[in-house]
């Protein structure tokens, strides 16, 4: 199913965009393996995904562990630890 | 009456302190950051996650008037770039007495800083780098788990 992958601040910078749509395989269950499989591509996603313990997420707009699972998500976004205020 | 908003237009401190003067509010305390010009920092720039960072500070402000005795609050966070001095967030808590006032105000910015979908990055010259978040804020954040 195709997914919504949003990036911000540093890992936006890294990887080179804002934002894209891909459809993981089957076996891209949580958003760990989100990162992992993206990490894979090499380049700037490499650079950008190397430490997931540096990184945050949200799947549909929500802050989530990177344990959580992606299930029917449409939009996820990975981005490091927020900076507000 | 709860207000949110996040905008790249500067914040008119007297307008939003002005929304929530109401006949039967007795008490309003408010909190205003601004850029810091840290070690000749020249210019901030404050990126975020449009949609889920409203939803956010909404989430935020709705739990303060869970909690506390609150006629209105309201978190108004600036976006896009920035100089030293200019005010990059304002909250406010508006309720009969001040102790209610007081500690929503302190739990909107602290919760705000580690739960809203922000990111910093400051330039000093030709040199920008992000923002790291602080083990403190964390800490300021998670005080209000406790009581």
């Amino acid at each position: 199913m195709p997914l919504t992958i949003l990036y911000f601040a540093w890992v936006r910078e890294r990887i080179g965009l804002s934002e894209e749509t891909l459809t993981p395989p089957p076996e891209v269950a949580t958003m760990a393996d989100l990162i992992g499989w993206l990490a894979a591509r090499g380049g700037g996603y490499a650079e950008a995904l190397a430490e997931p313990e540096r990184l945050r997420a949200a799947v549909d707009q929500n802050f989530v562990g990177l344990d959580t699972a992606i299930g029917r998500a449409r939009e996820v976004a990975i981005f490091p630890p927020v900076t507000g205020g | 009456m709860i207000r949110i908003l996040v905008s790249r237009d500067p914040i008119d401190l007297a307008a939003e302190a002005a929304r929530v003067e109401q006949a039967e509010v007795g008490a309003v305390a408010s909190f205003c950051g601004l850029v810091r010009a840290d070690d000749g920092v020249d210019r901030l720039e404050l990126e975020h996650y449009p949609g889920a960072t409203e939803a956010a500070l909404d989430r935020i402000a709705h739990l303060a008037k869970a909690r506390w005795s609150l006629q209105a609050a309201i978190i108004v966070h600036r976006v896009g770039p920035m100089q030293p001095g200019e005010r990059i967030v304002f909250v406010a808590a508006a309720a009969p007495h001040r102790r209610d006032a007081l500690d929503a105000c302190a739990y909107l910015i602290d919760r705000l800083k580690t739960d809203a979908p922000f990111w910093k990055r400051e330039t000093r010259g030709a040199d920008a780098r992000w923002v790291e978040a602080r083990d403190s804020d964390g800490a300021a954040a998670a005080r209000w788990d406790d009581i």
